[in-house]
């Protein structure tokens, strides 16, 4: 059986391209825009979420048979709160330059609603090795999003990837400059209109 | 009295909560296709924010921060850690309680909102309003403040944003275009005009 046919690609690859949960379906934008302004920022933030989701997922899997329903929604959201304390609580141990910029939105990890929406919609229905695949599968997801817009922020707004510059001293001396817009809120909104765009457009025309 | 006016004024414009903090988008883009529902949504959050921010800052400030616990004779104890989880569930406890209002008292407007009003306990925007409050080292009355004006903020972009999608209707986009990315583009051309605001000081 090829790789591409299995269930465990298909529930990986779903989420990371065709269901993008940012792109197609609309979820987990909040924290999204944010933390683009640089790349580090937005890595750091995707290695959180992914954690976050594909370990809740396992867990709330794992626990499926025993929640009750009427609440399992406080069940999920004490599960997820409780991993969200844990990264932030790291990062702020052995990366605090990092937590400081990322400020409140790893808290806001919790209300993210890839999260909950993946708690309620697969890992309460399926076992836990594909409810763990499907959580990294959103995490890549989410993060190519998120890294996709921070490169372009970053690039065209300072000059820079990774903290690194270059933007040649050159093009600087020719009369370039950086494109202040990129760094401010408004830019973070019309670049990820414009990939969903085209995310949209190409599964479109797959079909 | 002119730092809160300032305060409240920065926090509906300037510092807007959906436009220049980026919460409670997700809300933001499924509800905001119809003008109606985004006003009854837009009082539901003004409401929970205004009342979840001020106890979110009684429990923070009595019990959570770093020697808050000194009455009972620990002084030395830091909660602050317990904070996210604390505050997340204050929020769901309060969106219980306003569903069960609503439902009592405005059955149409129950009936629009649907599944939207428990979502507003996994709003960031409320969760957010909380978190800055802490961050930004508020005093009471001004998380009171803070509270109502991002609720303000929000509801302001949550209606016209249903506006401007009614208008749209009549676009011809190209494909893929329609729905979430030209809202997504829409609400950044918004955030530029909101940031003008930014010149005002008092």
């Amino acid at each position: 059986m090829k790789l591409t046919r299995t269930k465990a690609f298909k529930t990986f690859a779903g989420p990371a391209w065709y269901e993008n949960p940012i792109n197609m379906q609309m979820l987990g934008i909040c924290s999204a825009l944010a933390v683009t302004v640089q790349l580090k920022t937005a890595f750091v933030m995707t290695l959180a979420m992914t954690f976050v989701v594909s370990m809740s997922n396992l867990i709330i899997s794992l626990l499926r048979n025993v929640i009750p329903g009427n609440i399992r929604i406080i069940v999920e959201l004490a599960v997820i709160a409780s991993l969200v304390i844990l990264a932030d609580e790291f990062l702020r141990a052995y990366y605090f330059e990092i937590s400081k910029l990322l400020s409140v939105f790893v808290g806001l990890i919790i209300t993210n609603c890839i999260i909950l929406g993946r708690a309620e919609g697969f890992a309460l229905s399926n076992p836990p090795h594909l409810a763990f695949i499907d959580g990294l599968g959103n995490g890549v997801g989410y993060g190519s999003v998120l890294m996709s817009v921070a490169l372009i922020r970053e690039l065209f707004g300072s000059g820079s990837i990774f903290g690194y510059t270059v933007v040649p001293e050159r093009l600087y001396a020719a009369g370039y400059e950086d494109m202040g817009l990129m760094l401010l809120a408004p830019a973070a909104f019309i670049i990820i209109g414009l990939m969903a765009w085209l995310q949209k457009y190409l599964v479109n025309s797959r079909k | 009295m002119v730092e809160l006016l300032s305060l409240f004024l920065n926090s509906v414009f300037a510092g807007n909560i959906l436009l220049a903090y980026f919460l409670g988008m997700c809300s933001f883009v499924a509800v905001s296709k119809n003008i109606e529902t985004a006003v009854g949504l837009g009082f539901a959050v003004i409401f929970v924010l205004t009342v979840t921010t001020p106890i979110n800052w009684l429990i923070f400030h009595g019990l959570l921060a770093p020697g808050a616990l000194a009455w009972a004779g620990l002084p030395d104890v830091d909660l602050s850690f317990l904070k996210l989880i604390i505050f997340i569930s204050v929020i769901a406890a309060m969106v219980q309680a306003i569903e069960m209002i609503i439902d009592r008292f405005s059955a149409a407007l129950y009936a629009g909102l649907g599944i939207f009003l428990p979502l507003i306990a996994v709003n960031c925007a409320i969760l957010g309003g909380s978190l800055f409050m802490v961050e930004r080292n508020m005093t009471f009355i001004e998380s009171v403040v803070f509270g109502f004006g991002a609720g303000v903020g929000w509801m302001l972009a949550i209606v016209a944003m249903a506006a401007a999608r009614i208008k749209l209707r009549y676009a011809d986009l190209p494909s893929g275009l329609e729905g979430f990315a030209i809202t997504m583009i829409v609400t950044g051309l918004m955030a530029m005009a909101f940031m003008l605001f930014s010149g005002i000081t008092m």
